[in-house]
């Protein structure tokens, strides 16, 4: 008990909590704006990795760090138009394209890396974003290294969050790209395209997906290796439905989720990780998901056309 | 643009586009090559090669068609009746520790053999009921349960294999002991790489085509698969039937672990599958989730990996080249079947 106390009064708690959410945060935001829109991106796993890879390269080959997040951004938004012309206009299986996709971005990363770097066994580092000095607020004791000692990427992803309840709560587009996803039919008799708006949801989705993976390999890892993203992809789509399809909701989620995470890795260092077994703490985020599940499967409030192409002059 | 169906297909209409989209996976495949400094046809080669050049080269693909025929057997049941299992992996490694569970509890053959088969499909069965149970009672989709199930599963194993299942003469492998001589399929002809599991598998593709085709089960499956609501409305128990293709298809996959162990690995490791249950979602598409497409999807997939692997120990193209030829193929192809039905106008 007392170690459970020493850890939630560590400020470098506090920091890993953020420092895990943000590619969370980047890739649920992503997710959500698709699913919005009525498109379920089961891309998200492997376009993480993309994401994750092409940061990565930009910065391996020389490129500004910035470039490296617009890189990955551009990548996943490629993926994105690809998954959307194939389940909006063609209106092809959600499901099969989108595991489809993740096969395709995952290896195609796994490709590219391996031409890159035919044989190494140590992944080479590159100079990763570093913690960005907030003036006051960084120097004020425990708080300053508990909530601001993250880097520039973790407070864009704050600002894409409130961003994407801006667009889509406060403006004409957001109130489109809602309606794309819960009556189409409405849509169209206003003269506006479904096609194109779904189509920019999920390219702009695909891209914050991306910038995710990208997050972990510019931000948190320093390096790119096979299977790094293990499954976030997944519980990105779990945290939207947590979130109720909401951008605040989901952020919490995530950030809880994330809380969680980082308490199960602490955990792991004290007298409770003698006795059970690495395995079982390494299972509670993905158990979590499941269970977040559950719980909000009572009151889902499931956009209505999720999953269900538009194809003008159907009835 | 908007899609029109074609009430008449012409034989061009039908035949076209899964044409082209083989040629154009080929394509990809020389881009790929010639990405990686490869001459494009000597690479298309040494993977043809590879995987169907020799009896040593055809053996290989068989034994690794053999759990992609099962794994892809469970995405087909249970997609046809739009049950997505995304799950296939986990319900495999559960077939593999039953398998050898009971196989190490010294049993003579004869009665272990049937056993472990039996065991591995209770378990497969059990890990996919789950999900199922909270579809049908709760409504939570089972894509996300099924995948992060495959999470939870792999650290089980990881656990198991490095605590009490764990092999004391594995010289600190975390493996688990093997199974005696008597407890493994036997080779199908004497001499030959291939064992029973490859028969087992061929015997599964006859089964659910029958079931498929000759059984109200299927036509039940079918019916949900194509409109749930229309199903109910027509009086058939959806949820029961949706359980009934949890049974099926978690068996399926579990028996891909069954057959890895007992016929050809003797153990059970953590890296006992290569993706056979993702892999198994392409061989049942690429089959249009039809049972006895599937073996032959699952050949041309299994030559695939077989032949990349044997194509990149000889040039310098890296053996990922097969997972993304898949994936192509795998949306290449789900497009071209489109196309044979629709086409495609503007306004």
């Amino acid at each position: 008990m007392t170690e459970l106390i020493d850890i939630l009064l560590s400020a470098s708690f506090w920091a890993a909590i953020l420092r895990i959410a943000s590619p969370l945060i980047f890739a649920t935001m992503g997710e959500l704006i698709c699913e919005r829109a009525g498109v379920l991106n089961l891309g998200i796993e492997g376009i993480m990795v993309f994401g994750a890879f092409a940061g990565w390269v930009t910065i391996y080959a020389g490129g500004p760090l910035w470039l490296g997040v617009a890189v990955a951004f551009g990548a996943g938004a490629l993926f994105g138009a690809l998954h959307g012309l194939l389940t909006i206009p063609f209106g092809l299986s959600q499901h099969v394209v989108g595991l489809g996709i993740t096969m395709l971005a995952t290896a195609a990363a796994y490709y590219a890396y391996r031409l890159a770097l035919p044989e190494v066994t140590n992944p080479p580092r590159i100079t990763p974003f570093q913690p960005l000095h907030i003036p006051v607020l960084s120097d004020i004791p425990w708080f300053g290294q508990a909530l601001f000692s993250q880097t520039a990427l973790t407070w864009a992803g704050f600002a894409v969050t409130g961003l994407t309840a801006l667009i889509l709560y406060r403006t004409p587009l957001g109130l489109a790209l809602r309606a794309a996803g819960e009556n189409p039919q409405a849509v169209e008799a206003q003269g506006l395209s479904v096609t194109a708006l779904r189509m920019g949801a999920v390219i702009t989705g695909s891209g914050l997906m991306a910038v995710g993976g990208a997050f972990l390999t510019m931000s948190a890892f320093s390096s790119f290796f096979f299977e790094m993203v293990n499954g976030r992809g997944w519980i990105c789509i779990a945290l939207v439905v947590f979130g109720a399809w909401k951008p605040g909701k989901a952020l919490l989620g995530a950030l809880l989720f994330a809380g969680f995470d980082a308490l199960q890795i602490r955990l792991q260092q004290t007298g409770l990780g003698q006795v059970v077994p690495y395995q079982v703490f390494l299972m509670i985020p993905y158990l979590l998901s499941i269970l977040a599940l559950i719980a909000m499967s009572r009151r889902a409030e499931v956009p209505a056309a999720l999953m269900t192409p538009f194809n003008r002059g159907d009835r | 643009m908007r899609l029109e169906p074609i009430a008449a297909p012409s034989p061009a209409r039908t035949f076209a586009p899964p044409a082209i989209a083989i040629a154009a996976t080929i394509a990809v495949a020389a881009l790929l090559a010639a990405l990686a400094g490869a001459n494009p046809a000597q690479t298309l080669g040494l993977i043809l090669k590879g995987a169907a050049g020799s009896k040593f080269a055809a053996l290989e693909t068989l034994n690794r068609a053999t759990p992609l025929i099962f794994t892809g057997l469970a995405v087909a049941v249970a997609f046809r009746a739009r049950l997505w299992n995304i799950g296939a992996e986990a319900q495999l490694y559960a077939g593999a520790l039953l398998t050898v569970l009971i196989g190490t509890q010294g049993l003579p053959g004869p009665l272990a053999l049937p056993l472990m088969a039996l065991g591995a499909i209770l378990a497969g069965a059990l890990v996919l009921l789950g999900p199922v149970i909270l579809k049908t009672r709760l409504g939570v989709d089972e894509v996300v349960t099924t995948l992060l199930l495959n999470f939870v599963m792999a650290l089980l194993i990881s656990y198991l294999l490095e605590g009490p299942l764990k092999d004391p003469m594995g010289m600190g492998w975390p493996k688990s002991p093997s199974l005696p001589r008597d407890t493994r399929l036997p080779r199908i002809i004497d001499g030959l790489r291939l064992h029973w599991g490859f028969a087992l598998a061929l015997i599964c593709a006859a089964s659910v085509w029958v079931m498929q085709t000759r059984t109200t089960l299927g036509y039940e499956i079918r019916a949900v698969g194509l409109n749930p609501d229309a199903a109910r409305f027509a009086g058939i128990p959806v949820t029961r039937v949706l359980l009934k293709t949890a049974l099926i298809s978690g068996g399926l996959a579990a028996l891909a672990g069954f057959s890895e162990v007992a016929g050809l690995k003797g153990n059970l490791t953590t890296d006992l599958s290569a993706n056979f249950g993702y892999t198994g979602i392409v061989v049942a598409m690429l089959a249009l989730l039809h049972p006895l497409g599937v073996v032959i999807s699952a050949l041309f997939v299994a030559g695939i990996f077989v032949g990349a692997d044997s194509m990149s120990r000889a040039a310098e193209v890296p053996t990922y080249i097969a997972d993304l030829l898949l994936a192509c193929a795998l949306l290449f192809m789900v497009l071209a079947i489109l196309l044979t039905r629709f086409r495609v106008v503007r306004g």
